[in-house]
This record gives C-alpha cells, structure tokens and sequence, in this order.
C-alpha cells in the first residue's frame, strides 16, 4: 500500500483508487442534503435505492449525464441542511468519486469521512473547474489537475487527527481499536 | 471561556479548551430518530459490542415517518423498537411519542449543561436549555452510541446580542430568521452561536428553542442560552437527572459580537428556496397560498398554539386552503384540548394531526404538489422539501401561518385581529 506524501489524504482504504478521473458537474452554493437525496427517498438506506434518486430536485438530467468516475465541483457550504448520511451514501452510490468545494457543512464533512466519499477543499480548483471538464485527482498529494484546461491546483491539507481517522480504517474501525484496547486494560 | 467552551471543558475533564482544539467529550445523551437510527444501529452492530454504554443515555424516537407512513417507514420504526427492547433504551411508543426535539426537554431527558449528540441535524434545539448540543450522521451517532463519547472540534464561538422590545407578534422565530438573513445560511459555518441580552431574558422558554433550533440554518454546530430563571423554572419539575448550569466567563473571547435592535424587527418571512432570504411581512406583496402547516420541531410547543389560535378564533380558514396544525408532543396536545386551542382550530376549519415530522420534511401528512405554496412555522425551504421540487415553502412565525391561513395569502396578524 502507497505511504502518502501529501499531509492530508486518503480515502485509501475506501476509495479503489489513489488517482481518480472524471468529468465535472459544476453546482453553485448551499447544495442542500434535501436536493442531494429528497426525504422522499429516506425510507431506505440501501445505496442501489438511493442513487437513482441523487442531484434529481436540483438537475433533473444529473442521472443522465453521470458517468462512475465523475466528479462534482461546487463552490460555499456543500451538504447544508439535515443530517442524513443518506446524502454521501447517495453520491457515493451513483458512482461520484469525489466531491470538490470550496467549503462544506460541518455535518456532511464528518459524514462523508465516515462513508469513506473523498471531499476536498480548494477555492482555486472551484474556480478553475467548470461543467464538463476533465479532472484528474491524485489524493496520496491533493493534486487537482484540469486536464481539459491544462490546469493544477493543490487541495487544503486534512487536519491530522482526520488523517488519523483514514489512517484507522473509518471511525467504525477507530472506535473498535479504542474498545479492544479498553477491553485489555480492564 | 464561552458557554460552549465552558460546557466543552468539562466534559473532556479539562480547565480549558480553546477553538480549534481536538477533544474527545463525553456525552450526556445521544439520539436518534427513524430516519437515522436503522443505518446507527447497523454501524453499531459492526463495532462488535453488545451493549450500549448506558442504556438511559440512549434515547431512539420515531417521530419522521410515524405513525407509520407506509411498510417501509413501518419496518424502519420496527427496527427502533427492536433494538430498544433488546438493550432496554429509553423508547417512545406512538401515543407517547412526540417530536423529538419538543419531547426531550419536556421529558427530562436533556438538562442544562449537558453534552448532547443526536442523528439530526436540529438536535441544536436543546441549546435552548444551555446545554452544548449538536446534530451529527448515524456513523458518529453509532460510535457514541457504544463509547458513549465522541471527537469535536472546539469551535469558535460568535455572540448574538440582542436589545430593545420586540413588537407584539414577534417571537423568537421572527428574530432568528432576522438574524440568518443578515449572516446567510453560511454565516456561522462550525461555529457555536451563544444569544444574549435582554431581548433575550425575556424571551419565553419556547421561543428560544425556536431560536436554538434554527442555529444549523445559520451552519453553526450549536446554538446556546444563558441559564436564567426561565430554564430553571422550566426544568424544575422534569429534570430527571442532576445538573450543572454554567456561565460565560466575563473575559471570554469570541470570533464575531453582533448587535440586533429588535423593536425594529417585524415579523418575518423567508421566501424559497432559503431560509436566509427573508423579508419583513410588510413588503412580502401578494403571495397567495394553497397550505400552511403550523407545528414541527421549530413551531410545535404550546406557545406556538396558543399564539396560533388566538389569531385563528372565531374566522375560518380560506376557502381552498389546506391549514394543519402538528402539536409537538402528547403534552402539547392534551394541553391545548384542555385550553380549548383544538376547538377554536377545529371550528375553524383546520386539521390537527397528532405529533409527526410528517410535512416539514416532504414525509407525508401535508405533501404539496407542483406549483403549490405552503406557509409553514418548519425550519427549512429547500427545493422540494415538502413534496414536489415545482412546490414553494415560506418561512414564518405561527401568528403570520395563522393569518394567512385565513386570508388566503401571506399576511400578518394585524391584517386579521
């Protein structure tokens, strides 16, 4: 398994890959968890039921469009609104291999690490990305390269204690060493 | 130290947190709901354990989609009630259930002071109390669930003051949507919002849990109260552990200080599809409606029904015009039989449902259809949040739902008293 360089990633344990590529689906602000998966659709927390329902409140033709791989790009507080792990299940689940913004809702940040959803941070990617461009992501450095406009730009680093989450395998992994290790002790 | 800092410190058994600073906080209480808690139960069963780690500091309400809506909703609360019985939770059977957010205060089970971790985002309502609570996914639900801990970051804190007389029909749900307007729906994005000042104190409990609620609206992780004689009276006889009110420090230091004049503030109304697009009810303009929902974790307390009734009294509700009213837990209800708030709603042409999430969220019992607009006392007003993605939701206080439930059209109280 690849050490990684870059003080802030990795999905390694979750995503299959290290290098991620695909096309660009550009949104605005404030992309709510509501328009992400409508409540509608809450009555199940299957991933296979929940992704055909993903983005279709805010852009109907997203599920015609999406290719596995894709990307989505959006600019201030992704994920606002309900606490629903729905909604990464959801992009995770429709075949989103990462999502890019400028800044996310605090709940939807800890849930997506917790689902294992790459999310990075950059204003500069955001501003450099529009609809349809091709992106290649390279999270062992937080590399965003714009393939279509030739472009690079650097994702804000993890903060070291979420390093330390990805590092243990996901929160559910983390907390399980936290009790066995209690179980010893005791 | 701040409210939050203080309350922060002592639960990761510490002099002093400062923002930024990772810590792992003991939690007072940890819920879920019917949405969150099967996917929290599942991700607990992968944790290995058997037990919870006290089964009185774990509460599971289904209040979304119950009674049930439909067989899934149905097997999801089964889930719930499974779950309760084998670990012997803290469970609401319908018929004592509520919505969670109206129900946990009134029962008790959150105090001042406390910790609180809940699968839904506007587990921040208790902030209303003084307690430092937070909304967070059923992956970390499902951890504290088991550790009966969890990892935050300490955040910044920014003071909301707020001074002078509310005008009357105003409450504290025409001052939070004032205050998002201002700072956007991003303004307080990680941080803990604390509200002070003498509009403050004299704001009745009910409405300042309206104010709490909202905090996540604004982006915050928790949204806090000082502990005054109003909390105190309010827990006194329901309290059903002991507690510990704290105090912002003199000295505390914070990101941000805003001041409100609230006698300038009217009451408001946020138009879709964001609960920070708001406007004062005199430059709202025609907007006819089809529905207006009055109740949910924002709006459903006794005083919501009460302001809701005496504006509703002897008129009827518009003629093709859906009103319904969603009292926020038994006791809310039975409190306003006895104060004979149903009737006035029911001679008037209102439908009163028992307690249900139900339309806030696009559940059911309230669904609007494309082109529809609903004024609704909910919190939020997102593309499709209550049915249709072509439907509209206005935001507003429960005197203006009432009174535009009446004229058919968005309008304040004065328009009809």
């Amino acid at each position: 398994m690849p050490k990684p360089s870059y003080n802030g990633t990795t999905y390694r344990m979750e995503a299959k890959a290290l290098i991620l590529k695909g096309y660009v689906h550009k949104y605005g602000a404030n992309v709510d968890t509501d328009v992400i998966i409508p409540a509608r659709y809450l009555y199940t927390s299957e991933p296979a039921e929940l992704a055909p329902h993903c983005m279709e409140d805010i852009d109907p033709s997203f599920q015609l469009r999406v290719k596995p791989g894709d990307i989505i790009v959006a600019t201030t507080n992704f994920g606002c609104g309900s606490s629903r792990e729905h909604a990464p299940i959801a992009i995770k689940a429709v075949g989103i291999s990462c999502v890019i913004a400028q800044s996310f809702a605090r709940i939807f940040y800890r849930n997506s690490m917790n689902m294992g959803l790459p999310i990075l941070e950059s204003d500069e990617a955001v501003a450099g990305t529009e609809k349809g461009d091709e992106l290649e992501v390279d999270l062992t450095t937080g590399q965003i390269k714009n393939l279509t406009r030739g472009l690079t730009f650097q994702a804000k680093p993890y903060p070291p204690f979420v390093l330390e989450l990805i590092e243990a395998g996901g929160l559910v992994e983390y907390t399980k060493r936290r009790l066995q290790a209690q179980k010893a002790k005791s | 130290m701040t409210l939050a800092e203080k309350i922060l410190a002592a639960h990761c058994g510490r002099n002093q947190v400062s923002p930024g600073e990772l810590i792992n906080v003991r939690a007072d209480m940890v819920l879920a709901n019917d949405v969150t808690a099967p996917l929290a139960i599942k991700e607990f069963r992968r944790l290995g354990v058997s037990r919870v780690f006290d089964p009185q500091r774990v509460v599971l309400v289904p209040d979304h989609f119950v009674p049930n809506k439909d067989i899934p909703s149905a097997e999801n609360a089964k889930i719930l009630r499974e779950f309760s019985r084998e670990q012997g939770l803290v469970f609401f059977e319908v018929g004592e259930m509520g919505i969670e957010h109206v129900l946990l205060p009134e029962k008790g089970l959150v105090v001042p002071g406390d910790v609180v971790v809940g699968a839904d985002s506007h587990t921040c309502t208790y902030g209303g109390l003084g307690a430092f609570a937070t909304g967070m996914g059923s992956t970390d639900v499902a951890c504290a669930m088991a550790t009966g801990d969890i990892w935050m970051r300490v955040p910044p804190t920014i003071r909301f003051l707020y001074h002078g007389q509310r005008q009357k029909w105003v409450g504290g749900k025409d001052l939070i949507l004032h205050t998002i307007g201002q700072i956007g729906v991003d303004g307080a994005i990680y941080s803990a919002l604390e509200f002070d000042g003498e509009a403050i104190t004299a704001l009745p409990m009910d409405a300042r849990f309206t104010m709490a609620n909202m905090a996540v609206e604004a982006g915050a992780k928790a949204g806090l109260f000082p502990v005054d004689e109003k909390t105190l009276a309010f827990v006194k006889d329901r309290a059903r552990r002991p507690y510990q009110a704290y105090e912002t420090d003199p000295d505390a230091q914070y990101q941000e200080v805003r001041q409100f004049d609230v006698s300038t503030i009217e009451p408001q109304v946020a138009f879709p599809h964001s609960p920070a697009n708001v406007k004062p009810i005199s430059q709202v303009g025609r907007i006819d409606i089809d529905q207006a929902v009055i109740g949910s974790c924002t709006n459903g307390r006794i005083d919501d029904l009460r302001i809701a009734a005496q504006v509703i009294k002897g008129k009827r509700v518009a003629p093709w015009v859906r009103c319904i009213v969603l009292p926020g837990s038994p006791e809310v209800c039975l409190q306003a039989i006895q104060e004979g708030l149903m009737e006035t709603f029911i001679r008037s042409g209102v439908a009163v449902s028992t307690p249900t999430c139900g339309p806030c969220l696009g559940g059911y019992m309230g669904i609007l259809a494309d082109g529809e607009r609903c004024v609704a006392t909910t919190n939020r007003n997102f593309v499709g949040r209550m049915g249709s993605p072509g439907s509209e939701v206005y935001l507003s206080n429960p005197a203006v739902a009432a009174a535009s439930a009446i004229l058919g059209r968005i309008a304040g109280p004065e328009e009809v008293m």
